[in-house]
């Protein structure tokens, strides 16, 4: 893209011949800053709670640092084109996650109930094999395209991860784990995500002229074909099965946003979005009807203070949850308590994972909660600029879909918690407590990492095997 | 495919976006209001992350604060001598509302009052951590310890004012709690034992917030209404009136005298100093319903708003038929008065008719000692002229020394009261409240009004109660305060 090229002589076409500096200092120096943020936000909890520097500083300063900088060089290596911002942003949001579930780990509060188990150790670990797949992703991933060749294995595997949590008893209202005896949970949907936005796009590289061509105009938009409509009633049917036996409004809000999403770039039929928009509606109306868990989320969503008040009265089925959340935010105010020295262990059970935002916005303020949303903005940004990008069809709708669903992610997860749509459980990426969610993460930006190495690479390889479909990327 | 993306591109901004957006609703716009939400416990933790400023007597602190640690909050109240004092300190608990004086004076005590703004912002660069200011009350322990004593395990009320300042000097209502043993965060079942117990309200403040018919002490203010209005010229004319007097507009009903003593056409004196129902009755007819209430007023009653600076009850002299205006006039029928506010017309009759505002908040003071704010006195209303007062007084001194409360007699110091048994529910069929108001002279000032109210006094229903039973406390409470002034 010109945009982002500083050299003056580059064409404007995505397919540039000059080649582009890789900017790998420049993510080194980010991620100096990356590394070195969450240590200072790290000896600030120590000083708040106890006036001196926590135990674990140096262990945890170097273990951030040493992950972040194999990444690096691992990018340095096998990526050198890779844009330079995912990694520090990725970076700096796993650390300020693990102070915060540390720091969350020091409420008195959390410590008096029975089942209390410090989360931090655990997390940093989880981040550690979530660094070690991104390296693995990086080195052993040759070129994005390779996965277009397991789109129906992608297709039958994301079914499963779909499918195995509803064999597995529910969990505080929702049925979104699988449970391996002695390794602990895995939450199966995390890796959904990317595995399902790796089987769209290789479906709809395929069928995208159908889709897109085949449909008749109807008061100024295409309608598609019956039999087109196939797969989106196929997956439009699979997320609200999601919803009903799995009572994860999230999730299914999630794959079938990135659903059509990815249909609408594939086609540039803006009908597919009005169809998503009304399907979706239609869906959540639905099941709303009859499903209590969405009923009481709504409830709570529209009313969080009677639910408060509710739940003080011990009535079964009601949470302080919300409303807690909201206390906490109002009484972060513009500049926040400063770490360590806010009360968002009030809200209780998922302080660390589903509500993390509001201890940000607690004990960092307004100021605190705009930054992480700008980082999380800033991320999609980087995708969107990677799909962009993109030489091939498969690489932009794999850019668009991951970066779309991490967006949406972000939104439902951050809505839910400041109370802008109702709650529904999931995980803010990076910074909250759970290993799948920041393994499958560090995964999602390896896989935008390789694309945008391949879109930035100065000399693009030739395709061994050009078929119609890649000439048609290269469009002004 | 690139329009496609730039317009997701959008959309994703503009998720963004609106999380932005209500993140600064949430934590700009609405950040105050969630804040300070009462249900928001954050207001509580912090109420106790730091010592509270205390409520101070006499130079002492009757507060304190006990560092808990707890898993919520840092500090709890402790009270010394907690019974004792409720009436004036209230309670700060970590669960419940604060009242009284911690509850008025609640921002100065947490440090959060403005006037302590800059005292916060240097604390805060120095990197001290936020104090509370102090309270300094009018209070005089000794006098406290005399009421609250005195009333023992007998249900009732003390209220003793300085009548040449309007300076609250004891407040004590029994059967008192101590708040000590509801300020912390477990103690519900201890809260839930005082707020049932219905039988002796413990937490009620009779001194302040209950009112009561004052019976015969209200009759100083029926001969106050009689001499503004120049009914009688003083305390001495006779009054004409029968000995058995007939209630107005009522089919031969006779409104009875208590005393055996003689009634009928006696002066205003010696019907104060035997309580004469028939003569004061006959006055409040004469005057009628709408000077009583003008007099009543001045002295303070049908006040909503009278605040020291905590609230008082609203003493009532209501509008009402003859009959009951008659017997209102002698304290009874709808009737009402708090301890306080019958202290008050002592006050005002001790102060030569000059009632002043009554306070008990004498200064406010910052955790650097320096003082923020300090009462001036106040003239609240002149009831009555000097010369009316004076007169007044000397009928008053009368029931002291040959009438009715002849048991708060104290040696060489000039006493004046008026005894009382109120007669309540139906056909009087409740136990009597017996009532004494008194004040003491020294020079030519007075430094001291009492009102002593007992409530349910069975031992006897004649209008002796009030001397036998409510005069004792108020002498004690008297001779504390002469103790005591310089």
């Amino acid at each position: 893209m010109s945009a982002i090229s500083p050299m003056p002589n580059t064409n404007t076409t995505t397919v540039s011949t000059a080649g582009q500096p890789s900017r790998r200092n420049t993510e080194l120096l980010l991620l100096a800053f990356a590394v070195i943020l969450p240590c200072f936000a790290y000896a600030n909890v120590g000083l708040a709670l106890d006036g001196e520097m926590p135990s674990g500083m140096l262990g945890y300063g170097m273990g951030l640092g040493l992950l972040a900088g194999v990444g690096h060089l691992v990018v340095r290596k096998f990526a050198p084109y890779a844009d330079p911002l995912l990694l520090p942003l990725a970076t700096v949001l796993n650390g300020l996650g693990l102070v915060i579930i540390w720091r969350l780990d020091q409420s008195k509060r959390f410590q008096k109930v029975a089942t209390f188990a410090p989360a931090a150790t655990n997390q940093l670990l989880f981040s550690a094999l979530g660094i070690a797949l991104f390296v693995a992703l990086i080195i052993f991933l040759k070129d994005h395209r390779v996965l277009q060749r397991y789109t129906y294995i992608s297709m039958a595997l994301s079914l499963v991860l779909l499918i195995a949590p509803m064999f597995f008893p529910s969990v505080n209202g929702a049925r979104i784990w699988i449970k391996i005896p002695g390794l602990g949970t895995i939450q199966p949907g995390e890796f959904a995500k990317i595995v399902l936005a790796v089987f769209f796009a290789g479906y709809l590289m395929v069928k995208r002229d159908a889709l897109a061509l085949a449909s008749r105009r109807f008061m100024g938009i295409y309608l598609p074909r019956g039999r087109d409509l196939g797969p989106i009633l196929a997956v439009w049917a699979f997320s609200i099965l999601i919803l009903v036996f799995e009572t994860d409004l999230g999730t299914s809000l999630l794959f079938f946003g990135m659903f059509v999403v990815m249909l609408y770039v594939a086609t540039e039929r803006t009908s597919w979005i009005v169809f998503g928009l009304l399907m979706s509606a239609a869906g959540a109306v639905g099941v709303a009807s009859f499903e209590t868990h969405v009923q009481q989320r709504v409830q709570a969503w529209l009313d969080p203070m009677g639910e408060f008040l509710l739940s003080k009265k011990g009535i079964w089925g009601h949470s302080e949850q919300s409303m807690q959340a909201l206390w906490a935010f109002g009484s972060g105010g513009v500049s926040g308590t400063g770490w360590g020295q806010g009360h968002s262990d009030l809200i209780g059970f998922a302080a660390n994972s589903d509500f993390i935002l509001a201890t940000i916005g607690e004990e960092l303020g307004l100021a605190g909660l705009m930054a992480v949303l700008l980082i999380y903005g800033l991320i999609v940004e980087r995708g969107v600029r990677t799909s962009l990008a993109a030489r091939d069809p498969f690489g932009k709708l794999l850019a668009i879909g991951l970066s779309g669903a991490f967006a949406i992610q972000v939104f439902v997860v951050a809505g839910g918690v400041t109370g802008l749509i109702p709650l529904t459980g999931m995980t803010m990426p990076f910074i909250a407590q759970g290993g799948s969610s920041v393994i499958a993460n560090w995964a999602l930006i390896a896989i935008l990492m390789k694309i945008s190495d391949a879109a930035r690479r100065p000399a693009p390889a030739p395709v061994t095997n050009p078929d119609a479909e890649m000439t048609q990327v290269v469009r002004p | 495919m690139n329009k496609p993306v730039r317009r997701i591109a959008i959309f994703c901004g503009l998720l963004v976006l609106a999380l932005m957006i209500r993140g600064n609703w949430l934590q700009f716009v609405k950040a105050d209001e969630l804040k300070n939400d009462k249900n928001n416990m954050r207001v509580n933790i912090a109420r106790y992350s730091q010592p509270r400023g205390n409520i101070i007597v006499d130079g002492q602190e009757i507060t304190g604060s006990e560092e808990v640690n707890g898993i919520n909050y840092k500090y709890r109240r402790t009270y010394k001598n907690g019974e004792m004092w409720a009436p004036v300190t209230g309670l700060s608990s970590q669960v419940y509302k604060p009242t009284m004086l911690e509850g008025v004076e609640d921002k100065i005590l947490t440090g959060d009052d403005d006037r302590l703004f800059f005292n916060r912002t240097i604390d805060m660069i120095t990197g001290k951590g936020k104090k509370g200011g102090d309270v300094i009350t009018t209070l005089n322990s000794k006098a406290q310890e005399a009421a609250f004593k005195g009333l023992g395990n007998k249900k009732g009320a003390v209220a003793a004012l300085d009548p040449r300042t309007g300076k609250v000097l004891a407040l004590a209502s029994t059967p008192s709690y101590d708040p000590s043993t509801v300020a912390g965060a477990n103690n519900g079942a201890a809260w839930e034992k005082l707020s049932k117990d219905d039988k002796n309200k413990p937490m009620l403040n009779r001194a302040l917030r209950e009112t009561y018919p004052p019976g015969s002490t209200f009759k100083v203010v029926t001969a106050a209404a009689a001499l503004e209005n120049k009914l009688y010229k003083d305390v001495d004319e006779k009054t004409n009136s029968p000995k058995g007097w007939t209630l107005p507009d009522t089919q031969n009903l006779k409104l009875p005298n208590e005393t055996t003593m003689p009634c009928d056409n006696v002066s205003m004196r010696a019907a104060l100093q035997w309580s004469c129902n028939s003569v004061f009755g006959k006055i409040s007819a004469d005057l009628g319903n709408q000077k009583m209430i003008e007099q009543a007023d001045k002295f303070g009653f049908n006040s909503d708003d009278l605040t020291i600076p905590v609230g008082v009850s609203k003493s009532v002299y209501p509008k009402d038929n003859r009959p009951q205006n008659a017997m209102a006039g002698i304290g009874q029928a709808s009737n009402r008065a708090t301890p306080l506010q019958m202290a008050m017309v002592a006050a005002a009759i001790a102060n030569n008719g000059k009632l002043m505002e009554p306070y008990m908040v004498d200064k406010l003071r910052a955790p650097n000692l320096n003082v923020i704010e300090t009462h001036q006195p106040k003239e609240m209303s002149r009831p009555l002229s000097p010369e009316h007062a004076q007169t007044l007084q000397s009928a008053m001194e009368t029931v002291v020394e040959e009438g009715t409360g002849t048991s708060a007699k104290i040696d060489d110091v000039k006493v004046g009261g008026k005894t009382g048994t109120a007669q309540h529910g139906v056909d009087n069929s409740g136990n009597p409240y017996a009532w004494f108001i008194s004040y003491a002279k020294k020079g030519d000032g007075s430094p001291v009004a009492v009102a002593v109210v007992i409530e349910g006094s069975n031992t006897m229903r004649d209008d002796i109660a009030g001397g036998k039973l409510a005069a004792p406390i108020a002498k004690s409470v008297m001779e504390a305060v002469l103790k005591t002034s310089k």
